[in-house]
């Protein structure tokens, strides 16, 4: 991968999650900074009924921008993007999302580990992936790969955690920095 | 992972050697499927895995596939295939032939739940289904009409919530695992490859759908790929894209005027 990071003027955070992901993302989002001095991309399982729903439910809880990527477009810092129903979310080495229809991974789609690895690849120690709640090990190779490159793994303390299954992975396969529950990840997002 | 240098390598091979041109699709889609082959066949090095590419036609060909994504369904986004039936099929009726065009239809399932609309709607006699794809692979699967039956429940039901209102069941035989289905559906499909980014338009369209295809490719060959479908639908004809995907800043906005909230678009200058 080209080191293109280097010249990349802003910081971005993964969140990934499954269920129980929408309860972290509704406590959340309220405590967040506006403006955002970082890109937020969401990547939360749902059912793949394009439900423009989550993103309406979502978008009350927050004076910060709030949208379901376009293929294309730019990752800006300042805005909370959310993963499409049924698409995987990737990035490309110029900084823009695009999506693709590929095979489900981890029997699903979108797939955690496919946003954290392709970020991963082009945002190097830009990155932080947070990995939330959840019954699927989805997420936790993910959470390798961005350790790898030099980015920051935070996974939700799983004692604090809905679904404590998704967190419990990360922990037994040592793929994080550090454990946090949501006030940590408010306080940290916030410091970027 | 594949560097971007070593996959602009195998891109230019493929382009040099076989004349498929991938240059302008998505590095990051390409990346994770050039990686997924190199892992499934256990290349030791990326030199293995180019120098099979390149001397190896047959597995060249299996390459290709295997880098495209090929997945599909039946009457996959229900309210698209309603919009299909409720609004845009009635405005072709008054035609003494119809021709649809299913650009990148892979394995055909498309143009299956796009004939048995034509059906419903008393016009499959008259219609042509033009369905191309660039893998050849995929086409022989689409000619045969059968389907695996695993997803079989979920096409039902999605064609139920597009309008369908028969029994889903009679539309096919079921046969170890396979859905065949009714040959006379198939009878109006032409398959062919074509492959939009090196072939021109060969015919005019009423209808001309590609869906999740253009996801895959920059915003050059998008351009260039709408500009080919912008000279192949006929007046008051229509486009139709994927769902994420859009007319909107393409130099066709202009002409077309978008059907409700749907994906289709009508040719009114
Ligand atoms: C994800 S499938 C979409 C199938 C179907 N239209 C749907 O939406 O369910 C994409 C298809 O486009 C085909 N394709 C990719 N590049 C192409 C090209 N340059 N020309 C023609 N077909 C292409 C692939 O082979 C694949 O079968």
């Amino acid at each position: 991968m080209a080191q293109d990071w280097l010249t990349q003027p802003h910081p971005v955070v993964v969140i990934g999650g499954s269920s129980g992901s929408i309860e972290v993302l509704l406590t959340l989002l309220p405590g967040l900074r506006s403006p955002l001095r970082s890109a937020l991309i969401v990547v939360v399982h749902r059912r793949n009924t394009a439900d423009s729903t989550l993103s309406e439910l979502l978008a009350l809880r927050t004076r910060i921008p709030l949208k379901e990527v376009d293929e294309k477009e730019p990752v800006e810092a300042g805005v909370i993007y959310l993963a499409p129903a049924d698409y995987h979310l990737l990035i490309e080495t110029d900084f823009t999302f695009s999506l693709d229809d590929s095979e489900k991974i981890n029997y699903t789609r979108p797939a955690i580990d496919v946003t954290f690895e392709s970020a991963a690849a082009v945002y190097g120690p830009w990155l932080t992936g947070i990995l939330v709640s959840g019954a699927n090990a989805d997420g936790v190779n993910g959470l390798l790969a961005i350790r790898q490159a030099g980015g920051r793994a935070l996974v939700q303390k799983p004692e604090t955690a809905l679904v404590d299954f998704m967190p419990q992975q990360a922990v037994q396969q040592q793929a994080f920095d550090q454990l946090v529950d949501v006030d940590d990840m408010i306080a940290y997002i916030n410091s970027l | 992972m594949i560097s971007t240098e070593e996959l602009n390598l195998l891109l230019t091979d493929l382009l040099d050697w076989y004349g498929y041109d991938f240059t302008h699709y998505s590095r990051a889609s390409l990346t994770r499927r050039v990686d997924r082959l190199w892992n499934l066949e256990k290349f030791p090095s990326f030199a293995e895995l180019r120098y099979r590419v390149r001397s190896d036609a047959t597995y060249a060909q299996r390459f290709v596939e295997g880098i495209t994504v090929n997945v599909t369904e039946m009457f996959r986004d229900p309210s698209f295939y309603l919009a299909l039936r409720n609004d845009v099929l009635p405005t072709l009726t008054a035609k003494p032939f119809i021709r649809i065009w299913h650009a990148g239809c892979s394995t055909g399932e498309e143009v299956y739940s796009m004939a048995i609309l034509l059906r419903e709607t008393g016009l499959l006699y008259k219609s042509l289904l033009y369905a191309t794809d660039l893998n050849p692979e995929v086409l022989d699967r689409a000619r045969s009409g059968i389907f695996p039956m695993a997803p079989l429940r979920q096409y039902a039901e999605s064609y139920r919530l597009a309008g369908g209102t028969r029994d889903f069941s009679d539309y096919y035989t079921a046969h170890y695992g396979y859905a065949k289905f009714s040959e006379d559906l198939g009878e109006k499909m032409v398959f062919s490859t074509h492959n939009l980014v090196s072939d021109s338009s060969f015919n005019e369209f009423d209808l001309i759908l590609c869906r999740n295809v253009l996801i895959y490719f920059d915003k050059l060959l998008q351009e260039h790929v709408l500009t080919l479908f912008d000279r192949s639908v006929g007046p008051l004809g229509y486009l139709a894209l994927g769902s994420k995907e859009t007319l909107k800043f393409s130099s066709l906005q202009p002409r077309y005027k978008q059907l409700n909230n749907e994906k289709i678009w009508r040719k009114i200058g």
